[in-house]
C-alpha cells in the first residue's frame, strides 16, 4: 500500500530522517515509536506531503509524492500533532469546510458529518467555536477531520497526547475500530499505547529505523539476558552473594540493602538459555532467609525500546 | 477551481464573522470620508478627484491590515499544516486567499458609491473619471492585496507581516514623489514603478493598457513571490 524507500530529510545541516525504508500494508495499524526528536513527526509530515523529502521516494498505491502529491493527499486523512485547527470556526462550520474541500457532495456531506459527530462524540459541541473546546474535544474534532473522506490511510501524530485516561481509551477504541478496514499509521512515545493498539511497531532513533517487527515478535526478542529480582529478609549481603554465585548460569549479582526492616533487594542477571528460578529457589531454601519477593522481569516493549534507543 | 472557491468562501466567512471586516471598513470609510468632505465644499467642484487622490495612501495601511492574517495566522497556530495536507495546490490556496482580500476591499468601496450619487445632485458630475476611479481603486486594491499576501507568507507574526506589507505599499505609492533621490538615468524606470502614477492615470478616466498591465504585473509578482515563500517552507 505504502512504499517508502531511502527517505531522508535534512533541516539545513541537521539530518532529521536518515534513509528510512518501509513497507506498509493494507489493513495494518503501524505504530511509529521513538524518543523526542527521533524523526517521527518529520516522517509523517513527509508521508502526508507537508514536507518534501530531501531525497528518497514515497509511493502510495500507484502515486509518488513528487509526481502526484494531490492524489496521495486525497487518499490520506491526517491529524497533525496537537490538532492545530482553525480557532475561530464553529465545529460544524469547520467539518463542513473540510467536507467541501474533500469533495463530498451535499447529501454525502450531511450524512458523513452526522456519522462522525456520533463516532467521535461531538454532538453536544457542534455549535461551539473550536477555541472554546478542551484539548480532548479538540483532538476528537481533529480525528473527525482526518476521517472525513473515509480515507484508505489514516495518519495520526500522537493522537492521544494531552488526553485524560478515559479519553485515551475512547480514542484507542476508535482507532482500533478504524484499523479493521483501513491502514492506520500512528506515532506515539507512550509504549503501552503502541502495545495495545498496533499490529506492527517501527522504532526510530536519531532518524534511523532501529526495529521494525510485529508487536509480539518485538516483545519476544526483548532482552538478551533474563533478569530476576529477589527480596530477602534476615539475610546478610556477603553470604547471599556467596551462596548464589555457586549456581551455574548466573552472570551477575547486584545486591542493594534497604534501610527499612533490613530488606535486601537483589537483581540477578542470568544467561538467557535456561530458566534459573528453580535452582535459585532451592539454594535459598537451604538457608534461613525469608523470601518476600521473587520474580522474573517480564519483557515488554519498554525494555526493547530502552535498549534500542539508549544513548550509547 | 472548486477548491479556490471553498478557500475563498472560508476566508470571507472568517472576515465577516469576526469583527475584522467591520472595523477595517469603518476605519476606511471614516478616514476617506473625513479627508474628502472637509475640503470638498471649499473647492466647489463636483468631482471625486480628492477622494481618489487619497486612496493610494489609505490603501497602503488598510490593506496590509486586512491581509496580514491570511498566512501569518495559519503559520502561527499551525493550521497551515492541515491546509497543506488537504487535496489543494499552492495555487488554490494563494488565489483563494487573494480573492477573499480583494472582495473585502470591494466591500469597503461599495458604501463610497454613495458619494458620487450624492454629488450628482449638487452639480454636473462627469461619470467617466468616477468609473475609471473605481476601476483603478479595485486594481490598486488587488495589487496591494497581492503585496500584503506576500508579506504575510513570510512570517508567522502578524505584526511583522503588517509592517512589511505597509512598507512595500507605501514605497510603491510614494516612490514617484521621491524621484530627486535617484540618478537621472533611472528616473523613467522608477517613475513607472510608482503605483500612484498609474492609479491617477486611470482615475482621470483614461484607460491605458500600460496602467492595466502595471497593476496586473504587481498582482502576478506578489502572488508568485507568496507562492515561492510558501514552497520554501517545505
Amino acid at each position: 500500500m505504502i512504499h517508502v524507500e531511502n527517505l531522508t530529510k535534512y533541516y539545513n545541516a541537521f539530518c532529521a530522517v536518515d534513509h528510512i525504508s518501509l513497507d506498509i500494508h493494507k489493513g495494518e495499524i503501524l505504530g511509529l515509536l521513538g524518543p523526542n526528536g527521533a524523526g517521527k513527526t518529520t516522517t509523517l509530515r513527509m508521508l502526508t506531503g507537508y514536507f518534501m523529502p530531501t531525497s528518497g521516494t514515497i509511493r502510495v498505491k500507484d502515486h509518488t509524492i513528487d509526481e502526484n502529491p494531490l492524489e496521495i493527499k486525497k487518499l490520506i486523512g491526517y491529524l497533525p500533532e496537537s490538532a492545530p485547527l482553525y480557532h475561530n470556526m464553529l465545529v460544524y462550520d469547520y467539518l463542513d469546510y473540510i467536507a467541501r474541500i474533500r469533495g463530498l457532495d451535499r447529501n454525502q456531506k450531511s450524512a458523513r458529518i452526522r456519522f462522525l459527530a456520533d463516532t467521535c462524540g461531538l454532538n453536544s459541541v457542534m455549535h461551539f467555536p473550536i477555541n472554546d473546546l478542551s484539548k480532548g474535544l479538540r483532538q476528537r474534532v481533529g480525528l473527525a477531520h482526518a476521517m472525513m473522506s473515509d480515507p484508505e490511510i489514516l495518519v495520526l501524530d500522537e493522537p492521544t497526547s494531552g488526553l485524560d485516561p478515559n479519553q485515551i481509551v475512547e480514542i484507542r477504541d476508535i482507532i482500533r475500530q478504524i484499523g479493521k478496514e483501513k491502514t492506520v499509521i500512528l506515532s506515539t512515545h507512550i509504549l503501552r499505547e503502541a502495545e495495545a493498539t498496533c499490529d506492527r511497531v517501527v522504532i526510530i532513533n536519531q532518524g534511523k529505523i532501529v526495529a521494525d517487527d510485529l508487536t509480539e515478535n518485538l516483545k519476544k526478542s526483548a532482552g538478551k539476558e533474563r533478569v530476576i529480582h529477589i527480596s530477602l529478609l534476615n539475610a546478610d549481603r556477603n553470604a547471599v552473594e556467596a551462596q548464589l554465585m555457586t549456581i551455574d548460569g548466573i552472570i551477575g549479582i547486584e545486591p542493594r540493602a534497604d534501610a527499612d526492616g533490613g530488606k535486601l533487594d537483589i537483581r540477578l542477571t542470568c544467561q538467557p538459555a535456561a530458566d534459573m528460578r528453580e535452582n535459585i529457589y532451592k539454594a535459598i531454601k537451604k538457608t534461613d532467609w525469608i523470601l518476600i519477593e521473587f520474580y522474573q522481569e517480564t519483557k515488554d516493549l519498554e525494555t526493547v525500546f530502552r535498549e534500542l534507543t539508549k544513548e550509547n | 477551481m472548486k477548491q479556490v472557491v471553498h478557500i475563498l468562501n472560508k476566508e470571507l466567512k472568517d472576515y465577516f464573522i469576526s469583527p475584522i471586516a467591520y472595523i477595517v471598513i469603518a476605519i476606511f470609510l471614516l478616514v476617506t470620508g473625513w479627508f474628502f468632505f472637509t475640503t470638498f465644499f471649499l473647492y466647489n467642484q463636483a468631482d471625486l478627484r480628492n477622494f481618489f487622490n487619497l486612496l493610494p495612501i489609505t490603501f497602503s495601511f488598510v490593506i496590509p491590515a486586512i491581509t496580514m492574517r491570511l498566512f501569518s495566522e495559519e503559520l502561527g497556530i499551525g493550521s497551515y499544516e492541515i491546509l497543506r495536507t488537504l487535496p489543494v495546490t499552492f495555487r488554490d490556496i494563494v488565489i483563494g486567499k487573494f480573492l477573499a482580500g480583494v472582495l473585502l476591499i470591494a466591500a469597503a468601496l461599495i458604501p463610497t458609491l454613495s458619494y458620487p450619487v450624492f454629488i450628482a445632485f449638487l452639480g454636473q458630475l462627469d461619470w467617466g473619471p468616477v468609473a475609471g476611479g473605481y476601476l483603478g481603486a479595485v486594481l490598486l486594491g488587488a495589487a496591494f492585496t497581492a503585496v500584503g499576501l506576500f508579506a504575510s507568507s513570510l512570517t508567522r507574526n502578524q505584526i511583522i507581516a503588517f509592517i512589511v506589507g505597509a512598507i512595500i505599499c507605501f514605497s510603491l505609492t510614494l516612490v514617484d514623489q521621491m524621484l530627486f533621490f535617484f540618478p537621472r538615468s533611472t528616473l523613467g524606470l522608477i517613475g513607472y514603478l510608482g503605483a500612484d502614477f498609474h492609479f491617477k492615470n486611470i482615475a482621470r478616466g483614461v484607460i491605458d493598457s500600460r496602467d492595466i498591465l502595471y497593476f496586473f504585473s504587481i498582482i502576478f509578482i506578489g502572488l508568485y513571490c507568496a507562492n515561492l515563500a510558501l514552497r520554501e517552507k517545505e
